[in-house]
């Protein structure tokens, strides 16, 4: 298998005694989009600072393209691109100089056209030469993003990217990162908007409590766990599911008027053909039909909580 | 070794240096002249010669050693605590750089400043006083020892910190009492005999005798041991720093 990070039984126990993780084991494959999802407080930033080297691991290894996060930190690290959780940029630098800095410091010698290149690429032209202090949240997650491309790595984390981005912003970076992957960078990015690991990623891991409860294709995931509903308006309202009308999964609405039946989007048959006849059947008129698949954050919530 | 790292990291300090030229250069240079001129022209005139020179003469090593070491302290201390304060030092440690680049760096850039600010307060108290520079090779030496030591210093001191209280309190309540204390006024023989012994563990006295020797040819201790003590206590700091990394204390969890 061609991981381009390999962690294996990786824990992490903090001095005051919390564990924030409990033997991982993770493979993230070489050019993917990788989606880490866990509630606050599940690990999630833990891992990613013990992979680029900013908390030291309590056990456990972790391989970052072939080499060892510790003993070979060097060939490591260089490979490794980082956007913190948290907008901590410099003050008084300006974007192109705090640019130069970061790629300097991961051994680079100075490259204005690359750096240049990724300015443009970030909408960050025009501030090139502005003081950071003078930018806006939003801008400045850009340099951060800016800073951790600057030394052209081939594996990128995303600590919540998209917290306190504007939908524009969102956009750009969705597909940013879409381009990235085209050119063979690996990412693995953390979010808590749902619906955007269920939009870019290619594989979804699960943290929960420091446990890594699932990784899956996110497709199969969806496949796997994916439910799909049926919802039916009628015409007039009904006290109760008639009897002919039992051995399906239906529900029925408080006020009578909305019948939901739900099913297994890869189930052998549907049964929604069946189930339209019996309702004819037993004189249930419908005026609409609305259906809806369950979302990946339908699925997280429902995942989190059994395992509690 | 990672050269463009410490280029960076230097390039970067250097630039903080540049950006608050005033109260960098103006300030200590200011602050120095006026010691000239309360102590070495008013009061100075009315003080004999000490060992030989002139005491307006007399302290100008002092003085350059007083500002070398407070300003080591203040620069290195808070290059190092500001990127902690405002978290960009996750920057630093998820880069592959070794401790020693991070450390050559930081307090590379901190003593360069110190060692100008020091040379221009030489010059400047060419203006006060007139003076020459016995062991120019020797000043330099010491200039650098000094400043490399205490900028190491500085460095554990901004590590160390948790606030900006913490920052402050070191310079203010242990080092400004050990350099005046130090001889940076006066020749320990001109204190009590008792006083003479206790002075001595104190480590400023042998940087600044060692510094003024360098000028002057005279020292109120061995020349040899003041270079010694120096050696010592950039030895300390070394050992302290490579601790500090090794187990990252206040830097990683």
């Amino acid at each position: 298998m061609n991981a381009i990070i390999s962690v294996k039984n990786l824990s992490k126990i903090y001095a005051s005694g919390f564990q924030a993780l409990r033997n991982i084991d993770l493979d993230i494959r070489r050019g993917e989009i990788f989606a880490l999802l866990g509630p606050n407080g599940a690990g999630k930033t833990t891992l990613i600072n013990i992979i680029c080297g900013i908390v030291n691991p309590s056990g456990g290894t972790v391989l970052a393209d072939g080499h060892d996060i510790i003993r070979d930190y060097r060939a490591a690290r260089s490979k490794i691109g980082l956007v913190p959780q948290e907008l901590t940029t410099d003050v008084f630098e300006t974007v192109r100089d705090t640019m130069n800095f970061s790629r300097g410091l991961f051994g680079k010698p100075p490259d204005p056209v690359y750096i240049e290149k990724v300015l443009g690429d970030l909408s960050l032209m025009d501030k090139a030469d502005t003081k950071i202090q003078a930018l806006s949240g939003g801008m400045k997650r850009r340099v951060l993003i800016a800073k951790a491309l600057s030394h052209e790595p081939n594996i990128l984390f995303l600590d919540e990217p998209t917290a306190g981005v504007d939908v524009e912003l969102r956009r750009d970076m969705w597909e940013m990162v879409r381009g990235m992957r085209e050119n063979g960078v690996t990412i693995i990015l953390t979010t808590h908007y749902i619906e955007e690991a269920e939009l870019i990623a290619d594989r979804i891991g699960i943290i929960n409590k420091g446990e890594i409860i699932l990784v899956e294709d996110k497709t199969a995931l969806m496949r796997k766990l994916g439910k799909r509903q049926l919802k039916l308006y009628l015409q007039n309202p009904i006290s109760s599911i008639p009897g002919g009308l039992n051995g399906l999964d239906l529900e029925l609405s408080k006020d009578g008027s909305e019948l939901v039946y739900t099913f297994d989007v890869h189930g052998e048959e549907t049964g929604i053909a069946s189930l339209l006849k019996r309702l004819n059947e037993h004189g249930i008129d419908y005026r609409d039909i609305h259906s809806s698949e369950s979302s990946l954050e339908e699925i997280f919530v429902s995942l989190v909580s059994e395992k509690r | 070794m990672n050269f463009y790292a410490i280029r960076s990291i230097y390039i970067f300090e250097m630039a903080r240096t540049w950006r608050t030229l005033m109260q960098s250069i103006a300030s200590p240079i200011l602050s120095t002249s006026l010691y000239f001129v309360v102590f070495g022209a008013a009061i100075g005139s009315r003080v004999g010669d000490i060992e030989g020179v002139s005491y307006g003469a007399f302290i100008v090593p002092g003085l350059v050693m007083l500002t070398i070491m407070s300003e080591s302290i203040s620069n290195a201390s808070f290059g190092i605590y500001l990127p902690k304060f405002t978290g960009t030092i996750y920057e630093v440690l998820s880069a592959p750089v070794s401790y020693i680049e991070v450390l050559i760096g930081y307090v590379g850039a901190a003593a360069t400043k110190s060692i100008v600010l020091g040379t221009l307060i030489l010059a400047t108290a060419r203006l006060f006083v007139p003076y020459s520079i016995l062991h120019p090779f020797w000043m330099a030496g010491f200039l650098l020892l000094t400043a490399v030591s205490f900028c190491l210093f500085g460095f554990i001191i901004g590590i160390w910190a948790d606030g900006f209280q913490k920052l402050q309190m070191v310079p203010l309540m242990i080092v400004t009492p050990l350099t005046f204390l130090g001889g940076s006024f006066y020749s320990i023989y001109m204190l009590p005999p008792i006083w003479q012994k206790i002075t001595l563990f104190n480590p400023v006295v042998y940087l600044i005798s060692g510094f003024r020797w360098s000028l002057y040819g005279v020292s109120d201790v061995n020349v040899a041991v003041s270079l010694g003590m120096t050696l010592l206590f950039l030895a300390v700091c070394i050992a302290v720093v490579w601790w500090i990394f090794k187990t990252g204390y206040r830097l990683k969890s």
